[in-house]
């Protein structure tokens, strides 16, 4: 665990350094070449701005307004039919709530932690499935809105599918290692 | 499919607000939202002009050939329709280091990276190539070694043992990032003939 707190932060001075020291050696104009790349950031930057804001009206919009609670509790059914303790049902809106919003799901499941304690059930549950699983719908909007496309074919089917996969293995893996 | 989900979260987010009689609320979230937009954007522009830039400088230095070069051989097998010297092979696997080392803010520059060198290979522009969705999947399963924002939750809050999620947490995110290869595998070999 130490090892591998060490590398990650170890890992940006490294890459800081021997990058340009490398391409200094094989003759690159190292500063010019910096600046002709870092140009690039800002039009990319620019670029995902209009998916950003687009996605993100309507995801906030979604959240605030109740609808995502809602659902939450429409799926509860759904937890019930597959023979899961009814204590777990607090677990739906953040995994309701994780491919959305990155920074949504971190409030969900830092409310769930505090109000349920971080080594309960829930509190594993929550750290776990924050982890394991990405901002999906996110991501791909905003990468996929990078480069201009519009069709995306099956791409958000089989993130959201890693991501169901994610949350079912996480329930799985927290009651075999803890209980 | 995204246009579905974008209107209906839009709407039944609006429906909600109303008949919960709170539909100020919807005013408010929008143009929140939209300004919270600006702000991740243009937060983005240093860290990716940084990368960006350090980017370049590895490629002219060669390092992400040989990245590619090095990890070619697996990662290859993941992205057939790819050419062998691809240079979208090297950013994919920078963006892919990053995320393993929990490097949030320099995946993100290298993801879009990989994003645009996979979009010059494409035939039609406007459509998701077999090797972006791949990308993706990848991306957005793949495990990063330590979640160091939720165990910092975990200490603030107390618990006795932060970093006890670390084994369950790649546990669950290897076996979705596997289910998200085969099934990626399947679909595209199915779609090729």
């Amino acid at each position: 665990m130490s090892v591998i707190g060490e590398i990650s932060r170890w890992a940006i001075p490294f890459l800081l350094l021997i990058i340009p020291l490398a391409a200094f050696w094989r003759k690159v104009p190292v500063y010019e070449s910096f600046v002709t790349g870092a140009e690039e950031g800002f039009k990319t930057a620019i670029r995902i701005l209009p998916y950003l804001i687009g996605m993100l009206v309507s995801i906030r919009i979604f959240v605030d307004s109740g609808a995502l609670e809602l659902l939450a509790r429409l799926l509860e059914p759904v937890f019930a039919f597959f023979g899961l303790d009814k204590e777990l049902t607090a677990i739906i809106p953040l995994a309701v709530m994780r491919p959305l919003s990155g920074s949504g799901a971190l409030g969900i499941a830092t409310q769930l932690i505090d109000q349920y304690g971080p080594d309960s059930l829930i509190g594993r549950l929550a750290s776990t499935l924050q982890g394991s699983t990405d901002t999906t719908f996110f991501v791909l909007t905003v990468y996929f809105g990078a480069v201009g496309i519009k069709k995306y074919r099956y791409a958000l089917k089989l993130g959201l599918m890693a991501d169901l996969i994610g949350l079912v293995m996480s329930i799985w893996i927290v009651h075999k290692v803890f209980y | 499919m995204v246009n579905a989900i974008w209107l209906i979260m839009l709407v039944i987010g609006i429906v909600v607000a109303a008949v919960n009689g709170r539909i100020e609320v919807v005013t408010e979230s929008a143009m929140k939202a939209a300004e919270l937009g600006v702000e991740t954007a243009f937060g983005l522009i240093g860290v990716m002009s940084l990368w960006l830039g350090l980017m370049r400088l590895a490629e002219e230095a060669g390092f992400v050939r040989a990245l590619a070069r090095l990890f070619g051989p697996v990662i290859r097998r993941l992205f057939p329709t790819l050419k062998e010297d691809s240079p979208a092979l090297g950013a994919i696997i920078l963006n892919l280091s990053a995320n393993v080392l929990g490097l949030g803010n320099a995946a993100t520059p290298f993801g879009l990276k990989a994003m645009q060198e996979l979009q010059k290979e494409n035939p039609h522009p406007d459509t998701a190539t077999q090797a972006m969705i791949t990308f993706l999947a990848l991306n957005t399963s793949c495990l990063t070694l330590v979640p160091a924002t939720i165990i910092a939750v975990r200490v603030k809050a107390q618990s006795l043992n932060p970093t006890e999620i670390i084994g369950p947490t790649i546990f669950a995110t290897g076996c979705a990032m596997t289910m998200a290869i085969i099934v990626d595998y399947f679909i595209r070999r199915r779609s090729k003939t």
